[in-house]
């Protein structure tokens, strides 16, 4: 090991972590110009690679980067759009919205979405992400300061590319995808709040607000390009001495001619996956306007924040002293720079960045912002999830999805989904409780909790 | 054809499949037969597409990496999925692969849809020889 291996976790939550996480963890920190230790968040689970929860820099000018310390699906994220309604308003017509949601936004294998692209306009999209939807019609320009990097990460270079990819994913903008990405209706209950002044900064009114959120990448574009440089790296490696504990750690040279072309694809890709975030985004608009007769910003529908967790970035950070250029990781680990970081849009800059952590579809989600400690400790990183306790196939073992599905419909939380053991899979106790997590990040401040979010109605692929 | 089983409880989130076959033509045809089965149900598929495929690479492992990766590309381009695929592996580095494969495409509401694999990792790859034939164990990110 190069440097140390460093778990973020509660007692209990590491009695929870499977094997593969300390493995992987210590792979990891086996990489050339890894810098100070190899991290792993709370809701850390055994992954390809990098753990699920994994974060790592890299010196720019010495260090790696790694397909497999991002993922296939590059740009992985979050979104939450708030909205003025109640859920006294929208509980009598929930059903309708569910509906509605789950035939404008295409869910599950082999869905197409209903922007149609040239291959020169997919390229536009690559290089603007999120910013190519506003003359589109699909953002509000407002839109694009709540999103991380402005919804544009700089360095998209389409011609890295390649042609498979590009016919792999030209129709699945607006796309939710599959496994455990959704779109779900959350409310606020009463004391879920837990930090009232900065949850005004964010748009949480009080109880019973509604809020939407979304949890997709970059659909089969990513995977592609994870694809086609997985295998140019683990070709490579020989030419620049380089080995890895795991093949899927395939690595190269920041630098290098295949790193840099590696990095401008991936770029691109996280830029695709912003603006599909957004065109999703404008069905849910159209769909409340079309539900409740009120155009969408009457309805109160703005963007309170959108962040990756699947990335690799170039960032600013100190190290031993002195600031030092990085190629930070991130695998399922979620950006949280603190207070007063430029990066963090001004709205937010006195309170931090907000971070988005999925939890499951019968528990719910947490609204967190980023913090100081953060920025020392973890590279300005946190979780992203509640993590994995259980297999898919366990969680297909212990619940059907229909029973699933009618169970919680008992309970008030609608479901529609285009895969009925995709429902099974993604059963809460599937996953570590939120709320420890959540708990976790807090005590050790790497984030600071604002508000809980419970669903009342999620649509799976 | 060869058998092939989903080793459940290998990885958290993702899908591990291990599979056996009397030959490489075999292990082959018994791996695309174990993709769809984790994309869609097949009985759920009407089999009307017939296509042929060709995938070249330098090593064995990556012809059925590439092979994988192929049944995944056509599952996100087309919605088709093929279950059912004839298989000629030649070569001696490179390795060819020459197949026909039968499937059909993804109708909503009619075909039972399962995972979305996103694609093929190099997470604990295998495929190797075996008495009385190949083995291989593929992890795939869904």
């Amino acid at each position: 090991m190069l440097v140390p291996a460093r778990l973020y976790a509660s007692g209990p939550l590491l009695e929870q972590m499977d094997d593969g996480v300390f493995e992987q963890v210590t792979n990891v920190a086996c990489l050339p110009g890894i810098v100070r230790a190899s991290l792993c968040m709370p809701d850390g689970h055994w992954g390809y690679g990098f753990p699920i929860g994994g974060v790592a820099a890299f010196r720019a000018d010495s260090g790696v980067i790694s397909p497999g310390g991002i993922g296939f699906d590059i740009n992985c994220g979050m979104r939450l759009i708030r909205t003025d309604l109640r859920e006294d308003e929208v509980r009598p017509r929930l059903q309708e919205v569910i509906a509605a949601l789950f035939g404008s936004v295409p869910a599950g294998v082999g869905a197409k979405g209903f922007v149609r692209l040239s291959g020169s306009e997919f390229k536009k999209v690559m290089v603007e992400g999120a910013g190519w939807c506003v003359a589109r019609g699909y953002a509000w320009p407002e839109d694009l300061a709540h999103i991380e990097g402005r919804g544009c990460l700089p360095g998209a270079d389409p011609e890295q590319v390649s042609a498979r990819a590009l016919e792999r994913g030209t129709e699945q903008l607006g796309t939710l995808g599959s496994g455990n990405h959704y779109l779900e209706i959350q409310v606020v209950r009463p004391g879920a709040i837990h930090d009232e002044r900065t949850a005004r900064v964010l748009g949480v009114d009080g109880p019973g607000q509604v809020f939407v959120m979304l949890h997709c990448g970059s659909r089969g574009f990513g995977h592609q390009v994870g694809t086609d440089y997985l295998k140019v790296f683990d070709r490579a490696m020989p030419q620049y001495g380089l080995s890895v504990r795991d093949r899927e750690l395939a690595c190269a040279p920041f630098r290098s001619k295949e790193g840099q072309a590696y990095f401008g694809a991936m770029i691109a890709a996280a830029n695709t996956a912003f603006a599909n975030r957004q065109v999703i985004t404008h069905r849910i608009r159209e769909v409340f306007s079309r539900v409740f007769g009120r155009d969408a910003r009457a309805l109160g529908l703005s963007v309170v924040y959108d962040v990756c967790h699947n990335t690799a970035k170039l960032e600013r950070h100190v190290v031993d002293g002195r600031e030092a250029e990085l190629v930070v990781h991130r695998k399922g680990a979620t950006r949280a720079f603190g207070p007063g970081e430029p990066d963090v849009p001004a709205a937010y800059r006195e309170i931090g960045q907000p971070v988005i952590i999925g939890g499951s579809m019968e528990t719910g989600s947490a609204l967190l912002v980023g913090t100081a400690r953060a920025m020392a400790e973890t590279w300005g990183s946190t979780a992203h999830g509640a993590g994995r306790t259980m297999s898919r196939a366990q969680a297909k073992r212990r619940v059907s999805g229909e029973s699933l599905i009618t169970d919680m419909e008992q309970r008030g939380i609608i479901v529609r989904a285009a895969s009925q053991s995709g429902v099974a899979e993604e059963a809460g106790f599937a996953y570590k409780d939120l709320t420890a997590v959540v708990d976790t990040l807090h005590r050790l401040d790497i984030s600071r909790r604002v508000v809980s979010l419970a669903p009342i109605g999620n649509i799976k692929g | 054809m060869g058998r092939y089983e989903f080793l459940e409880d290998m990885v958290l989130a993702d899908c591990a499949v291990e599979i056996e076959g009397r030959s490489l033509d075999d292990l082959f045809e018994t791996a695309a037969a174990a993709i769809a089965r984790l994309m869609v149900d097949p009985a759920t598929l009407t089999i009307t597409v017939e296509r042929a495929i060709s995938v070249e690479a330098s090593e064995l492992d990556m012809l059925l990496y590439d092979w994988l990766s192929e049944m995944i590309f056509l599952k996100d381009r087309d919605s088709q999925v093929f279950p059912h695929a004839r298989v000629r592996v030649t070569g001696n580095g490179p390795y060819r692969l020459a197949a026909d494969v039968h499937g059909g495409t993804i109708e909503p509401g009619r075909t039972a849809l399962g995972a979305d694999p996103k694609a093929v990792t190099l997470h604990q790859f295998a495929l190797e020889p075996v008495d009385g034939g190949w083995r291989a164990r593929v992890v795939i990110d869904i």
